[in-house]
């Protein structure tokens, strides 16, 4: 089948798609964006995380025929051409990254966080993040990044 | 002159890429090429008695299948056992692809490759293959009985036996002649590394060429690519080996090659075309590799004040299906239980047994959990027995600073004596004692049990040997844009190093971190390296990068003081923000890329600038070698000695036996600092996964041989709502045995957070913790069995 969506506000177009192929599948191998990353496909720790119309969903686990019309956004189109959003310059300020492969999901949950709650408290950002498997940090510096990306977002910092 | 970098908490070079997706990762490159999958032993010990592929062959997209009898010449025997030991008796290494026999679940049997990997997969599950089943050994118990063998030809189990002593005397007569004696038996349960992104292998082989090019999710690309020319039967020129961008390794991707980074580029070479291969997460539970299982039994003998006159350790180590790593993880158990305490008469011997589940090979800390977990659980046991603060039983027995080095008698995983060049472990356990709250803390207790909360306190300190030999290179080399290259044969995943390597070139260079490119794990960089591991890279890397580069201000300072003429001599002469300038006269100066330019003694000019290096141009220095650039390596003569202390503070739920860490410190001290954010990440990381060893991780094999947990939904890692606030504080003893100080960073939060936790969650229960990691259930069974055992005393 051919599937068309929008994704990061640009029109893309996949053929011979299979039906049980992922989302994440299309992604990565079509559509030539690879950011999103395959860590368990099977909607376990959150590598793969991108918006779909503004919700964030395992990309793994959303067949690709699910998107068709929709909009997509990955962690390619967080960024603002040249700018980093603050969810991703907080992420290099606080040293959040390590060896990088659960980052664009991470990205992805943090930003979707912050969008919806401007001033979450710790528990909140840890439970919003419970999705998300790190194998490097030990989560600490990744909750330093996003309380100090909420805080911009909220203009008080 | 510039600040210095080293010791600088910088951000990280290769951020902005990695966050805006466009790292690169073994999955990320060749697209179009050919995907690979395999078929797996289903079961755990079997004869392969047929494998049919009839009904796989009309599957569209498939390209070939493979199995042991098409596999040629060095290809068709066992994978190499890396690291040979004169005690290692009985090696038993696996196939490529399985030979007649499985000895695991997981082992691979068929290689099928077809246009993607989802046809792979289809043609995959198509083939049959028959099995005769044989009794299959399970855990340590079953393997110690010998009752049922994994390998025929392997009597009672048995890899290897060890036993190493201090020569500070018999420690069984020790032991028996102490005042006080005790004996604990422990257990440790297997976990994995488990990183995010699996193992993976691309291959390329260019017939023109007659060169084969291999991506591997590796931490070592230099030793893939020997393996790999071996195994292959070219020569070590014709294979080129990279590592792209690396999701973590964490000691499973040291191990090489593994069958798929043979089988992958042996069928890219016999189909002429590009093949892929990438781990799909089941697969990585049940076909790389495990480790932590151990069993121990210590006895020890100690007097009044708690001092340790003899140790006697016996452990047992379930070394999986095979022993292709050797026995590395053992000995390292054996050597570094010791931590910085004097023993007094120590003994340790240690049985590595075959069982039929994945292989065992180092995961971060490679051992030293287990030590640390015996020793400590042993200190505890002894304050319990003395009726003394467990601290103060811990700081009898300490190494002091004045007794440095400090020989610990015994030979360590690099071959070389266990000698401790440096620590001061009383400030050390002051520290912890402050940051923990050692002191105030039966007030806490009380302040808790009065809300009728159950709360603990644990401490434990280790001693890592990091650093290790043989060596580590570098080539720094100033282009003529003034950019400084960096290229090095270890590989990265993770750590930093393009940051933290380019720290230490910049210092020597007198250039800005900017100016510097770091380049890792590419053999047609750099060819010779041993790989990152063992807290190694930033030791021994580290150290080749200032020597390479000061070789390379050296040549830079000849050539300019060539250049500037009028006396000055290349002593007068200095780096400093990216020019080579008089000490006497800053004003006197040349960019250092104009010395890039002059390095190079030119026929022909290309443009303004390469004007000044053809021959009718001003002097250029005579005698050097063209190009500003020099190699230049490190080798160690022995392991230099990071340590730490940890303390955590838990909390136990009285109904539920809920177990919550409240407050957790880190002491730590890796020698001088290159970069502190980055060495302060490694130390959460590595807590984070201590965590996850002592309270949720562990590998579950049923009798029959089937890992019954392999999934992220069941082997539970840590999320951001199990890791607590970590606290740490750093103290600083330089190693004097390399030139920058540098001790290693990599493995230390992991290994005694195990043996802190159960002291704690010992402290709030009054119950003895043998077996780790513990669970609630597991709580609540032991509260149980100790109700039962009051009951039987009153009854
Ligand atoms: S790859 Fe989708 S959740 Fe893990
Ligand atoms: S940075 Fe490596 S898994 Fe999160």
């Amino acid at each position: 089948m051919r599937v068309t969506f929008t994704v990061n506000g640009r029109s893309a177009e996949a053929d011979d798609v299979w039906e049980g192929e992922s989302l994440l599948y299309v992604l990565r191998e079509r559509v030539g964006l690879p950011g999103s990353k395959n860590a368990c496909e099977q909607g376990e720790c959150g590598s793969c995380t991108v918006y779909l119309d503004d919700v964030p969903v395992c990309s793994c686990l959303v067949a690709a025929g699910q998107v068709q019309d929709r909009q997509v956004r990955t962690v390619e189109g967080l960024a603002d051409g040249d700018r980093l959003d603050p969810v991703q310059a907080c992420f290099i300020k606080a040293g959040a990254v390590q060896c990088g492969f659960c980052t664009p999901g991470l990205l992805v949950q943090a930003h979707d966080l912050i969008e919806r709650n401007p001033e979450p408290s710790d528990p909140e950002i840890r439970e919003a993040l419970a999705g998300n498997l790190c194998r490097c940090t030990g989560y600490e510096k990744i909750l330093d990044a996003v309380r100090e990306a909420a805080a911009i977002k909220a203009g008080i910092a | 002159m510039n600040d210095k970098l080293v010791g600088q908490p910088l951000v990280r070079k290769e951020d902005p890429r990695l966050l805006r997706g466009d790292g690169r990762y073994l999955d990320d490159l060749g697209r179009g090429a050919l995907a690979a999958a395999f078929v797996r032993s289903p079961v755990a010990h079997a004869r392969i008695t047929g494998i049919d592929v009839d009904e796989a062959l009309d599957v569209e997209g498939l390209v070939a299948i493979y199995t042991h009898e098409d596999l040629p010449g060095r290809i068709a025997e066992p994978l190499p056992l890396l690291i040979p030991h004169p005690d290692l008796t009985h090696p038993r290494t696996p196939y490529c692809l399985a030979n007649g026999e499985v000895n695991h679940v997981g082992e691979a049997v068929v290689m099928v490759v077809a246009t993607d990997r989802y046809l792979a997969e289809d043609v995959a599950e198509r083939i049959r293959v028959t099995y005769e089943d044989l009794p299959p050994v399970v855990g340590i118990d079953q393997a110690r009985a010998g009752e049922r063998l994994v390998h025929e030809d392997a009597p009672g189990n048995v890899a290897a036996r060890s036993v190493q002593t201090n020569g500070k005397g018999e420690a069984h007569e020790a032991i028996a002649s102490a005042p006080h004696r005790l004996a604990l038996d422990l257990h440790i349960e297997r976990s994995a590394s488990m990183p995010m992104e699996g193992k993976g292998v691309l291959a390329h082989w260019d017939a023109d060429d007659r060169t084969l090019r291999v991506h591997s999710s590796t931490q070592t690309s230099t030793s893939v690519r020997l393996a790999v020319a071996a195994k292959l039967e070219l020569p070590p020129d014709r294979v080129e080996v990279i590592t792209p961008d690396v999701g973590g390794g964490f000691g499973v991707k040291i191990v090489h090659p593994w069958p798929e980074e043979i089988l992958v580029p042996w069928a890219a070479m016999t189909l002429g075309r590009d093949v892929k291969w990438v781990e799909d997460r089941r697969e990585h539970f049940t076909s790389s590799a495990h480790e932590r299982a151990q069993q121990q039994h210590v006895e020890v003998g100690f007097d009044e004040a708690g001092r340790l006159l003899g140790l006697s350790v016996e452990i047992w180590h379930d070394n999986g299906a095979y022993v292709p790593y050797g026995i590395i993880v053992p000995i390292v158990t054996s050597t570094q239980l010791l931590g910085p305490y004097k023993v007094g008469a120590y003994r340790v011997e240690f049985t590595s047994l075959y069982t039929n589940t994945v292989i065992v090979t180092p995961y971060r800390g490679a051992g030293r959990p287990q030590g640390v977990f015996a020793m400590e659980r042993t200190m505890d046991a002894i304050a319990e027995y003395l009726g003394m603060d467990r601290l103060a039983v811990r700081e009898a027995n300490l190494i002091q600073p004045e007794e440095m080095p400090y020989d610990q008698g015994l030979v360590f995983q690099d071959g070389r004596p266990l000698i401790y060049d440096s620590g001061d472990y009383p400030t050390m356990l002051r520290m912890i004692r402050d940051l923990v709250g050692w002191d105030g803390f039966e007030a806490e207790r009380a302040a808790a049990a009065a809300e009728g909360r159950r709360i603990g306190i644990g401490i434990g300190a280790y001693v890592e040997g990091t650093g290790m030999g043989p060596y580590e290179g570098a080539h720094v080399k100033v282009e003529t844009t003034g950019e400084v290259v960096v290229s090095t044969g270890l590989t990265t995943q993770g750590q930093g190093h393009y940051t933290s390597l380019a720290q230490i070139a910049a210092d020597v260079l007198g250039v800005g971190v900017g100016d510097v490119t770091v380049i890792t794990g590419d053999t047609r960089r750099f060819k010779y390296a041993v790989g990152t591991f063992a807290s190694r890279a930033i030791v021994t890397s580290g150290n080749a990068v200032a020597i390479a580069a000061a070789k390379v201000a050296e040549k830079a300072k000849r050539i300019a003081a060539a250049a500037l003429g009028d006396g000055v001599a290349p002593e007068d002469l200095e780096l400093v923000d990216g020019r080579v300038r008089r000490r006497a006269d800053p004003a006197t100066a040349i960019d250092l890329r104009t010395v890039a330019v002059l390095s190079n003694p030119l026929r022909y000019a290309f443009d303004e600038e390469t004007k000044a290096a053809t021959q009718f141009a001003a002097a250029t220095a005579t005698g050097e070698e063209p190009g500003l650039e020099a190699t230049g390596y490190y080798m160690p003569e022995r392991s230099t000695y990071a340590a730490g202390a940890h303390g955590v503070v838990v909390e136990t739920d009285p109904e539920t036996a809920d177990i919550r860490i409240l407050r957790y410190c880190v002491v730590h001290d890796c020698g001088v600092v290159v970069n502190p954010r980055i060495v302060e990440g490694q130390v959460h990381g590595g807590v984070a996964q201590g965590i996850g060893g002592a309270l949720y991780e562990r590998i579950v094999y049923d009798d029959a041989g089937q890992l019954v947990n392999a999934s992220y939904m069941d082997f539970l890692i840590p999320f951001a709502t199990e890791v607590p606030h970590i606290q740490t504080a750093h103290m600083v003893t330089a190693s004097g045995l390399n030139p920058l100080g540098l001790k290693g960073a990599g493995e230390a939060g992991v290994i005694p957070t195990s043996a802190v936790v159960a002291s704690a969650i010992e402290d709030a229960e009054g119950l003895a913790v043998r077996r780790m990691p513990i669970s609630p259930s597991e709580l609540y069974e032991l509260r149980k069995a100790r109700q039962a055992r009051k009951e039987q005393v009153s009854a």
